[in-house]
């Protein structure tokens, strides 16, 4: 048999990973455990991670890790940093507890410039309570709660966090929008979203694009499909601001 | 950090509001994070730390809410530093959920709670409704433990001591104050706590702990999410048996003139002041009165409420509070048993005074 080889970040007695198969977590994490192993912080990285499908991340890494709800994992990477500074924060949670229930904390830790990383995964539904609407469902998308498709005249758009998040935030932000079907790219966003937070730049924020084959009821090609067809052109993938400039991030 | 420069040398004798007096506990006790979110009547607790902080070493934030100002002291606490938060009325409401989790991790969390009247936005003055929410609020058991403190000097003294009990046996602690005692003036004493032989206890770190992973320590997972109901249900069993173990060690209360009372009178707080005021009436004039005034509501007096009841023979008790019986019904499932006549003065969000009661004890006789 052979093994696979993973991040030395990673906690093997927790895997394999407790996520759907054909979900996109697995490669943030995957991408986010080779970055912390890279920039050498594991023993110094305290994981934090919210309610939802993200919260399976609970144990996921051998990192110092701890966990909330409601997108609260935000003020709790919050405290952690500012009470100790010397550590790396990372907060990881999906876009309902970032975007909807958890909205004042990112948008005000983004305004304050606070220095934390914070992942966010767009999947365009609350993945763990059963596939209901999220603030990132297309419109025409269905869900258990919008069966008929989402009609933008009832729900409103889609959020694009990323650029809202890029008007509130000073310089010395980063903030950028990431995908799964994009593996190396993913990893130089982590890769300078983490680096942002250890130059003490201030707020750090990666939103990843990834996959829901479970609540989306698609098969492998339907859901890549659905991935690079439907979600990239709505939104955007790249750096919308960053410290390093064009080229500083190699 | 300069947590261990004195902040009150010797003893003196001050003339503060109760909110100052939180401050220059905290202080005291070696406080270094407050964060915080303006809501009457705790706002001077704020106002007094940020202008006293920065001179000890000490940080504030201000957050967007009070989840977040709750949920910043859960990971400053998990970091090991010594934060706390003030609240009030729906600001308490807000913050049930980060001390559900502090209640759900047991996280040494500390609150002071100024109680202004409800339900809602209330009034901004005062009351005791915000018992049943403190004791008891959240979607858990109850596993924390609350001050009622009815004197300046109690805040002072009990805000140094909710620190240590939150820190000692890492169960949510809180002071229960309110509006009158937050905002009026009145003389206590200032004290360095290990002047008197207070032992501050240390803080330590849950998180971001010392050595490297995987070669001299473990990775820390701290959770308060289970898949199992037998998993929770232990969790939860454990918390029950370890709050009743330690709670013959933290009951507090005050006894006045219950041995050879006829009647009793059962408050908390500062209508405990007047209750003591009406005892000393009614015995002048021949009427034997005791009063019985828990000190923490959580855990309850109740073995020394009952062994009160017992010794004095009462017939009657009256319970009185600021609030439509909200101590009512604490005390009524604390001392279910007991066929001593309960009768009540309420007066929800207003405050009593001992003529209140000594009027109402006169129509129970």
């Amino acid at each position: 048999m052979i093994t696979p080889a993973v991040p030395k970040s990673w906690y093997l007695p927790s895997k394999p990973h407790k996520f759907c198969p054909g979900c996109g977590h697995g490669i943030v994490l995957k991408a986010l455990g080779e970055t912390i192993d890279e920039l050498e912080i594991q023993d110094k990285t305290i994981f934090g991670c919210d309610i939802g499908c993200s919260l399976l991340s609970w144990d996921f890494f051998a990192c110092d890790s701890t966990q909330t709800h409601h997108g609260r994992t935000t003020p709790v990477m919050v405290g952690i940093k500012r009470a100790r500074p010397e550590l790396i924060t990372i907060g990881y949670m999906g876009d309902g507890g970032g975007y909807s229930i958890g909205s004042q904390h990112l948008l005000n830790a983004a305004v304050r410039n606070e220095n934390v990383t914070l992942i966010l995964v767009n999947n365009t539904n609350y993945g763990m309570t059963g596939g209901q609407m999220a603030p990132t469902t297309l419109p025409g998308q269905k869900t258990e709660t919008t069966p008929y498709g989402r009609d933008p005249e009832l729900t409103g758009y889609p959020t694009r966090g990323p650029e809202f998040l890029t008007e509130l935030t000073p310089e010395g932000a980063y903030i950028a929008r990431a995908t799964v079907s994009k593996y190396k790219q993913l990893r130089r966003f982590l890769r300078n979203a983490l680096r942002n937070q250890m130059e003490g730049n201030g707020f750090s924020f990666v939103e990843v694009l990834s996959t829901c084959p479970t609540n989306w009821r698609t098969n492998a090609q339907q859901t890549w499909r659905f991935l690079e067809d439907e979600m990239e052109p709505y939104f955007p993938v790249g750096e919308l601001k960053s410290p390093f400039g064009k080229g500083g991030d190699k | 950090m300069q947590a261990n420069v004195k902040v009150v040398g010797d003893t003196k004798k001050s003339f503060l509001t109760g909110n100052e007096a939180v401050t220059w506990a905290a202080l005291a006790a070696g406080a270094e994070m407050m964060f915080g979110y303006p809501i009457t009547p705790q706002n001077e607790v704020m106002h007094y730390w940020t202008r006293l902080a920065p001179k000890y070493g000490r940080g504030f934030l201000q957050t967007e809410d009070e989840i977040s100002a709750g949920f910043t002291v859960c990971g400053a606490v998990q970091a090991g530093t010594k934060a706390f938060t003030a609240t009030a009325g729906p600001g308490n409401v807000l913050m049930q959920e980060p001390f559900g989790m502090a209640e759900a991790m047991r996280l040494p969390l500390f609150a002071v709670i100024q109680q202004r009247g409800g339900p809602s936005s209330g009034t901004v003055i005062y009351s005791q409704q915000e018992v049943a929410l403190t004791t008891y609020g959240g979607n858990g058991e109850g596993h924390r433990i609350v001050y009622s403190t009815a004197t300046h000097q109690e805040i002072y003294d009990y805000t140094i001591k909710g620190f240590n009990t939150a820190w000692k046996y890492r169960f949510p602690t809180f002071l229960l104050g309110d509006g009158y005692q937050a905002k009026m003036r009145e003389p206590l004493e200032m004290y360095d706590p290990e002047e008197r032989g207070i032992e501050i206890v240390p803080t330590y770190p849950l998180l971001g702990l010392e050595g490297h992973i995987g070669e001299n320590r473990e990775p820390q997972h701290l959770c308060n999410i289970y898949s199992l109901e037998e998993e929770l249900y232990d969790v939860v069993l454990r918390f029950a048996e370890e709050y009743e173990k330690i709670s013959p060690e933290l009951i507090e209360y005050k006894e006045n003139q219950c041995d050879d009372a006829d009647i009793i009178i059962l408050s908390h707080g500062v209508v405990s002041r007047a209750a003591d005021d009406a005892v000393k009436a009614l015995r002048a004039q021949g009427i034997k009165a005791g009063s019985f005034r828990p000190i923490t509501l959580r855990p309850f007096p109740q073995a020394q409420l009952r062994e009160a009841i017992a010794k004095s023979g009462a017939k009657k008790m009256l319970i009185a509070e600021s609030a439509y019986g909200q101590l009512d019904r604490l005390t009524k499932q604390e001392i279910y048993g007991e066929t001593i006549k309960i009768e009540n003065l309420f007066k929800p969000g207003v405050g009593i005074i001992d003529y209140d009661i000594i009027n109402k004890i006169k129509s129970m006789l």
